[in-house]
């Protein structure tokens, strides 16, 4: 793989936004708040102007704009930080939004850690469990451009509100072009026998290289991209959980309430088995380079094989 | 308005209110002062204002009305029955389980209800994106009107989407003010000095339209007015914090309180003569 292969998920948005309007989607329109070039959206204002709405710096208002655009019959996706686009519009999300089930696309960029030397102020890793817990809210999390492209196109063919997590981070393409995705499926990307790995996001890829690495020690693990945090795709991880009996989850989020959490649940109800959850242990981040920021928080592909190992090991 | 609009908007007043204190003391908890004060600009909308149609409450071309200070729902749900959108009957289930007129409006529930609303603050940019959506599909004819309370104007979202509304000149959006000087917690000057309402609306690129929130004429004239405006404009409504029941005027008291049925009783005896309505 070249560095230029290496894209990252809002690269996806305002580019697919574009395909979408281009495809005859007239009802598509889009709001940001002062972060249209990062957010990509400024992709869709340059070719659909008329249907572009920055609102400046105010995502409270953003998104309850969006709520009206919607009850009027448009389809509105909005931009802006995860941080911001979720946190500081909470409240118009659950009541504007999420409440009357209206068809608003939050599709904020720069989600996770790796936003890197922002800091902390900057770098969500509580968005997954403040969307997925609200009523009629669906959580999408692609792990590469290809799957960022396809959430953006589930969003845009599902009634009702979505959340796709996009980030700033790029990433090495783990699906071919035109590979499936459905709301509600995961993607089983390898094979195996003795622990399932499920990830999402960033560390899709980082659960691969810790698949390759377990593989010389002679531990076969089956790697599963979780994609649709909301609805999860429990029949499919409870399937792998059973016959491997054994789990590590691998968030770019905080290890509570997020993608892990609800693994967890699944697995709890369904097929209790040792697990673990990687991710950030209930702290903010801090300033520095994305793969320092890894490495300081554990979420490399060594600190995934050493929480395999100690799963393994309870067996 | 000509003199029979008056006359029937007056009698439309007088039941609404009469149908705020019964479905507020038949549900036993609910918000009156904030919905009786609102009662003649609800009843000037639905009855002379508006163009709507509560056989089609879906029709395209209809104008649409935000109640952004939604726990004023009690004088909606009294409009949309004068209106004929739902049987009076039916007010009785207010806040109760399984009811469409649930504690604050559900736009899911009861058709006519065009947004869900509650949380103070978000009504006027919900308007502001309706507004947009009408005017992308090239009909700028139907306005959007959206009532905020006086006290929900410290909601900073507000004057975010004031900014907005002036900033993509949505001439087909009208703003009303209750203004009736009090919440929760005491007279607005108190609690947050909200300073010169008409002024700041006016500084943020609006056209501001003031009168008095209990005279039919004067309101006619503010909504003819409004319309008439080419930029987004605001009606300052001076109004009466629980107005047409005496022991309910202007007492902070009764913003989320519901009359008991002695209370009940003594309004309704008081609402049942000819109807007020000013000039
Ligand atoms: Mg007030």
């Amino acid at each position: 793989m070249t560095v230029s292969d290496r894209r990252a998920t809002r690269e996806a948005f305002g580019a697919t936004l574009v395909e979408l309007a281009n495809e005859g989607r007239d009802d598509i329109v889009a709001l940001d708040a002062d972060l249209a070039t990062s957010t990509t959206t400024a992709k869709f204002a340059a070719v659909f102007p008329e249907r572009f709405f920055d609102v400046g710096i105010a995502e409270q208002n953003m998104i309850a704009m969006a709520a009206g655009l919607a009850s009027g019959g448009k389809t509105p996706f909005t931009g802006s930080f995860a941080v911001f686009g979720t946190g500081r519009a909470y409240d118009q999300i659950r009541n504007s939004v999420c409440y009357p089930d209206l068809s608003v696309k939050v599709c904020p960029t720069h989600a996770g850690i790796t936003v890197g030397p922002d800091g902390g102020s900057h770098q969500m890793i509580e968005d997954i469990a403040l969307m997925r817990v609200l009523p009629n809210m669906r959580v999408l999390v692609p792990a590469d451009f290809t799957a960022a492209r396809a959430a953006i196109r589930i969003a845009a063919e599902t009634a009702g509100p979505v959340y796709v997590r996009l980030g700033r981070a790029a990433l090495g393409p783990v699906y071919a072009d035109g590979a499936g995705f459905e709301l509600g499926r995961a993607q089983v990307l390898r094979r195996g026998t003795d622990i399932t790995l499920v990830a999402c996001g960033v560390m899709v890829e980082r659960a691969l290289a810790a698949a390759d690495a377990l593989a010389g020690e002679g531990v076969s693990a089956e790697v599963v991209d979780a994609f649709s945090i909301k609805p999860l795709d429990v029949a499919t991880i409870l399937e792998s959980a059973g016959r491997t009996g054994a789990v590590v989850t691998c968030e770019e989020h905080s290890v509570i309430g997020g993608m892990g959490s609800a693994v967890a649940e699944a697995l709890g109800e369904g097929a209790p088995v040792p697990m673990e959850r990687v991710g950030v242990k209930d702290a903010f981040g801090t300033s520095g380079e994305p793969e320092q920021l890894m490495e300081r928080y554990g979420l490399t592909s060594p600190h995934i094989v050493a929480a395999a190992r100690r799963v393994l090991q309870r067996l | 308005m000509s003199h029979s609009d008056h006359v029937e908007l007056a009698r439309m007043c007088q039941a609404m209110r009469r149908d705020i204190v019964e479905m507020l003391a038949a549900s036993g908890s609910g918000h009156p002062g904030g919905s009786l004060s609102a009662v003649e600009i609800v009843a000037t909308l639905y009855g002379v204002v508006m163009r709507h149609d509560p056989s089609d409450p879906k029709m395209p071309d209809r104008d649409r009305f935000v109640l952004s200070k939604g726990h004023a729902a009690p004088v909606l749900y009294a409009g949309l029955a004068e209106s004929g959108y739902l049987p009076r009957e039916e007010l009785l289930t207010l806040r109760k389980l399984d009811s469409r007129l649930q504690g604050h409006p559900d736009m899911r529930k009861l058709p006519g209800v065009e947004v869900s609303t509650g949380s103070l603050g978000q009504g006027l940019s919900l308007a502001c994106g309706m507004a947009l959506a009408l005017r992308l599909d090239g009909d700028l004819d139907p306005t959007v009107y959206c009532l905020l309370g006086d006290g929900e104007l410290q909601e900073g979202q507000v004057w975010e989407a004031a900014m907005t509304a002036a900033h993509y000149k949505l001439s087909n959006l009208v703003a009303i003010v209750d203004l009736n000087g009090l919440q929760i917690d005491g007279p607005t000057c108190d609690v947050m000095d909200l300073g010169d309402v008409r002024e700041k609306f006016a500084a943020f690129g609006w056209t501001v339209i003031g009168c008095d929130g209990h005279s039919l004429s004067e309101l006619a004239a503010a909504f003819s007015a409004a319309d008439a405006a080419t930029r987004p404009a605001v009606i300052v409504a001076r109004t009466v914090k629980g107005r047409g029941v005496s022991f309910m005027e202007n007492l902070c008291g009764w913003h989320g309180r519901a009359p008991d049925a002695a209370e009940a009783a003594q309004a309704l005896e008081e609402l049942a003569g000819e109807p007020m309505g000013g000039e």
